[in-house]
């Protein structure tokens, strides 16, 4: 067994069951959005920051936002791994994607609770 | 009818090639792609390849024909276009001509380990199993270890050392469904890291390439459930 290479969760049975569950909750929250649009008829300022002033609406912006992160990260470290077999230049991407991946999270969370 | 075969000999070659060869084949004729192989290999003595059985039984004669894995013995002539491409199973090191060195498949093979373990008592005769759990082996036992799936899948490409391929875990599953091996926990837990299984993509090429119409991607379904409700 390849104990040491699972790219975030504690087996590949893990990673592959987070990778499902955030597609699950990325489509939720899209479907969601295409509701609140398909019925508001008029998005304006106001109704966008009434979106986005309740506790729930932020927890789930969040969960989705974790769930971009996270499945972006098992998906890009598989690709990685298959097609950058020259180590230098998988580290390298890895580290880049890592950053980007922590710095959406960040990011998020200001914009989320400074509206 | 023409014919382009891949040819290196690391020790005079520098680099492969192709080797044309134009044979006169009657219409409507019912010879293997063996059989005009052994006729050329009569011609040019130097032309090698694996075959023993010419039957679609010892999956020796793996090649990658026209660009489609397969077994030379059980594919007719008539159902290739001219010029026939023959080339050795791709991903694999090449020994000579069409002969590849297997050993990485091997190992993957042998990591499942592919023998029934019961730590039962041993019984005067033989394991008993009952109709329906020996139903559940068909589809999985016919497998001959051509190799025809394994180097047809992508993912076995890029990690031949960590994944351990459609065949092996044919195989794997084999020994996970059967109803009087004891150790379905432990074989379980040695597949379940980021590549052993995982690195399925469920392309299918392995099903579409089987000589023996077997289904590789359904049997790694199964065992991504069983990880799943063993929970491991
Ligand atoms: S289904 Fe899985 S094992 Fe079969 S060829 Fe595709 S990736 Fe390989
Ligand atoms: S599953 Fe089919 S293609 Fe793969 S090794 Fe077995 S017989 Fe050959
Ligand atoms: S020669 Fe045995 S399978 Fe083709």
């Amino acid at each position: 067994m390849v104990t040491t290479v699972t790219s975030l969760g504690r087996s590949g049975l893990h990673d592959w069951v987070l990778q499902r569950l955030s597609a699950v909750i990325m489509l939720a929250y899209v479907v969601y959005l295409g509701y609140f649009f398909a019925t508001t008829p008029e998005i304006t300022f106001t109704a966008w920051q009434g979106l986005f002033a309740s506790t729930f609406m932020k927890v789930f912006s969040l969960l989705t936002l974790l769930s971009v992160v996270i499945h972006a990260w098992i998906g890009l470290w598989i690709v990685s791994t298959d097609y950058m077999p020259k180590v230098s230049i998988r580290v390298a991407f890895q580290a880049i994607v890592i950053v980007i991946c922590l710095s959406l999270v960040v990011w998020g969370i200001q914009i989320l609770w400074s509206l | 009818m023409k014919f382009k075969i891949y040819r290196y000999n690391p020790e005079t070659d520098k680099k492969p090639y192709m080797q044309e060869f134009d044979l006169d084949i009657p219409e409507g004729s019912d010879k293997m792609l063996l059989d005009v192989l052994v006729d050329l290999k009569e011609k040019d003595p130097t032309l090698s390849f694996r075959r023993s059985c010419r039957e679609g039984v010892c999956g020796s004669d793996g090649l990658n024909i026209n660009g489609k894995n397969g077994l030379a013995c059980i594919t007719s002539l008539s159902s290739l276009k001219s010029p026939v491409v023959i080339r050795p199973l791709p991903g694999l090191p090449v020994i000579r001509d069409l002969v590849v060195d297997m050993a990485q498949f091997y190992k993957q093979y042998e990591k499942i380990k592919p023998y029934l373990i019961a730590d039962t008592e041993t019984p005067a005769k033989e394991r008993l199993q009952s109709p329906e759990d020996r139903e559940k082996l068909d589809g999985l036992y016919e497998c001959i270890l051509c190799a025809c799936c394994s180097t047809a899948c992508p993912s076995f490409w890029w990690n031949p050392d960590k994944f351990v391929g459609p065949s092996g875990l044919l195989q794997a599953y084999r020994f996970l469904i059967d109803s009087r091996d004891t150790r379905t926990e432990e074989r379980l837990a040695d597949l379940d890291d980021a590549y052993s299984v995982f690195r399925c993509r469920g392309i299918m090429n392995c099903v579409d390439v089987c000589p023996k119409g077997l289904n590789p991607t359904k049997a790694i379904g199964h065992i991504r459930s069983m990880l799943l409700k063993s929970g491991v």
